[in-house]
């Protein structure tokens, strides 16, 4: 049984979260709403993909693919924001 | 060849033994996967070819003909998404890849064939939805750019959701792809004696892995703005219409690569094998391919120099654009490199690659007019850009589809194919293709725009010479597709090394068993030592 544990330690703090995120969403704190939101959505993927997808196991290379992808996210972030930013 | 050619069925077809409709659809051979990929593939090949013979047809004269112009709209729209969606990107990854990739690394099936099948028939969902709404019919242009995709009646939303398909089935299979090459490699095969086509497939696997998913997101997108009212695109929701087009170009720049790489792959091989040298330069053209697929992913805003992107960004990106021709050019003077001196022989599959190399370096370089931000101001959306972007993908990945689809013919099928008629149909498709599409650098640089019904009638006599030549490109693919429907039933038997190549798909049989290989090969060397003093002598 013990093997388990990590798995409802992780499901309870994924729980706790998303009660985060409803009670959040009550106080307005302007444009830190979608920040806030999002920060805790990604921390819970985060968890999803280190214990439920065995992330946190993996060799390294496998880590390298799963951590690749932000890159290219980090990219189009970057230049699209160029084109946004700097536009008249 | 023999000189009396055995053309009487032999008893062992290899994987092509098995008979009836079943056999095909929930098989999970690569070999047979692959093969119902370049039926479907070249299928729509063709009927994207017809679409465009018959808009070159009314291009024959400027004014009205044939048929309405918002027709004329719907069949240039057809055929764009065609031939990028269903034929050009899956044609040589899914289609040759899946045949060869465990072939050239010596295993018997890729990873996951489950998947693999899978792969097939969501693509051919995805086909099914997507033919069906662009038939519907469908006026936006292949790029579908907001606000016109997200207003118009034509339906763009089921369209998505055909598109999204295609994509999941682009993914599954380069990811399929990547755990081969990484896994399922024979004993002995480290990575430097991969052939190139395999470094080729594993940069292209990557590029589809991670962007493809932009493109189904984006389409996503666009169905939520267009079903919910939600204003992602829409200014006057707070959306911005560009975004539209840097998600569609975040995908579709790279992919073209994913279009050219595995043909650049084909080329690698091809080239030494008839030019009996080892290739030159081996660790320069494998992690060029590495490198073009990275730099690939920075350059996505060249296509939007003149559509209101900021200047900042337009010299950034017009700056970069250099960078992806370096690695491009690094892979031509290698290949060319390994002609020199080489006992260089013209059969088929080499004319292709050898027309490949000639007519990229076109392609390439007006890629380069096109990048350079000033220039591009002139030239964008004219006939230029539609020169350009043909000689890189008809001139280039076509050409080298043709050179894989000749040199692997006999591997395939277990037949040769007629040279002479294979020739003829060379002369034709090359000259053809470049008496079409030359005279449109011309007419750009003259300034007529692209995906017009009517033109000018200055413009006239250029068009006229495009058209034509688009006829003796048509002969020239007919003959070849006739020599291979022919000698598919009666072409003499191959043997098992027609070329005399050192890839490990010319050790088994042609056609080979259904599990590849009697013995898993064991691998000593890299696949290159051509032209060393004892090799056997062409029969
Ligand atoms: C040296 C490499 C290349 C460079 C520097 C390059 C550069 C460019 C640029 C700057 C444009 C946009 C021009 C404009 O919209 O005004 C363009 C368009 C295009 N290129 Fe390339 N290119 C290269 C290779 C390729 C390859 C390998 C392919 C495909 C196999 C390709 C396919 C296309 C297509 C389809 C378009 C037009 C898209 C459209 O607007 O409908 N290019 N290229
Ligand atoms: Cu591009």
């Amino acid at each position: 049984m013990a093997a388990y544990k990590i798995y409802f330690v992780v499901w309870g703090a994924l729980l706790v979260l998303t009660a985060v995120t409803v009670a959040v969403s009550y106080l307005n704190l302007g444009l830190w709403n979608a920040t806030v939101a999002l920060a805790i959505a990604s921390l819970k993927a985060g968890l999803v993909a280190l214990y439920f997808m065995h992330l946190r196991h993996e060799i390294k290379l496998v880590l390298g693919f799963a951590i690749f992808p932000f890159l290219i996210l980090g990219l189009i972030l970057v230049g699209t924001l160029v084109d946004a930013i700097y536009r008249f | 060849m023999a000189d009396h050619p055995n053309t009487s069925l032999p008893e062992d077809r290899g994987y092509l033994s098995e008979h009836g409709f079943r056999s095909w659809a929930l098989t999970m051979d690569h070999k047979r996967i692959g093969v119902m990929y370049i039926w479907t593939t070249l299928g729509f090949f063709v009927v994207a070819g017809i679409l465009a013979l018959l808009l070159r047809l009314k291009l024959l004269v400027p004014g009205p003909a044939l048929f309405s112009d918002h027709t004329y709209n719907v069949l240039f729209t057809m055929h764009g998404a065609m031939m990028i969606f269903l034929f050009i990107i899956p044609a040589i990854p899914s289609a040759l890849g899946n045949f060869f990739i465990p072939l050239l690394i010596g295993c018997r099936d890729v990873a996951f064939p489950r998947l693999n099948l899978f792969s097939y028939w969501i693509f051919v969902a995805g086909i099914a939805v997507t033919v069906g709404t662009l038939a519907a019919p469908m006026d936006t242009g292949w790029t579908f750019y907001t606000p016109y995709s997200a207003q118009t009646s034509a339906a763009v939303t089921a369209l998505s959701f055909g598109l999204f398909l295609i994509g999941m089935s682009s993914i599954l299979t380069g990811l399929n792809f990547i755990v081969t090459i990484h896994t399922m490699r024979a004993p002995g095969m480290g990575w430097y004696r991969m052939p190139l086509f395999i470094w080729a497939m594993y940069a292209t696997s990557v590029i589809q892995v991670l962007s493809t998913p932009v493109i189904g997101i984006t389409f996503l997108l666009l169905a939520a703005e267009r079903v919910f009212g939600i204003g992602f695109f829409d200014p006057a929701k707070g959306g911005d219409p560009l975004l539209f087009q840097h998600f569609f170009w975040f995908y579709s720049h790279p992919v073209v690569y994913v279009m050219i790489l595995p043909a650049m792959g084909i080329v690698s091989e091809v080239v030494p094998v008839f030019a009996r040298k080892p290739i030159f330069g081996y660790k320069a053209i494998a992690y060029s391919a590495l490198a073009i697929a990275l730099i690939g992913f920075l350059v996505w805003g060249h296509h939007m120099f003149v559509s209101g992107m900021s200047t900042v960004a337009g010299v950034i990106f017009s700056f970069l654009t250099f960078f992806v021709a370096v690695p491009t050019g690094m892979k031509i003077f290698n290949w060319i490199a390994t002609l020199y001196k080489g006992s260089i022989t013209f059969e088929s599959p080499m004319l292709y690659a050898l027309s490949f190399i000639f007519l990229f370096i076109i392609g390439g370089l007006t890629g380069l007019f096109l990048g350079a931000l000033a220039t591009d101001v002139h030239v964008h959306d004219t006939y230029f850009l539609v020169a350009h972007f043909h000689y890189t993908m008809m001139g280039g990945t076509v050409m080298g589809l043709f050179a894989g689809l000749h040199y692997w013919f006999p591997k395939m099928t277990g037949r040769m194919f007629n040279e002479t008629w294979a020739k003829s149909a060379w002369w034709l498709v090359v000259s053809g293709f470049n008496v079409t599409f030359f005279p449109m650098f011309i007419l750009g640089m003259q300034g007529m725009p692209r995906r017009y019904a009517e033109y000018p009638a200055k413009y006239q006599a250029l068009n006229v010479v495009a058209t034509v030549g688009s006829w003796f490109l048509a002969l020239g693919v007919i003959i070849m597709f006739a020599n291979f429907i022919k000698s598919l039933r009666n072409g003499p038997l191959a043997p098992d090394n027609p070329w005399r190549g050192l890839t490990l798909e010319w050790q088994t049989t042609s056609p080979p068993p259904e599990e590849n290989f009697h013995e898993i090969p064991t691998v000593t060397d890299w696949p290159y030592g051509y032209g060393s003093r004892n090799e056997a002598p062409r029969e």
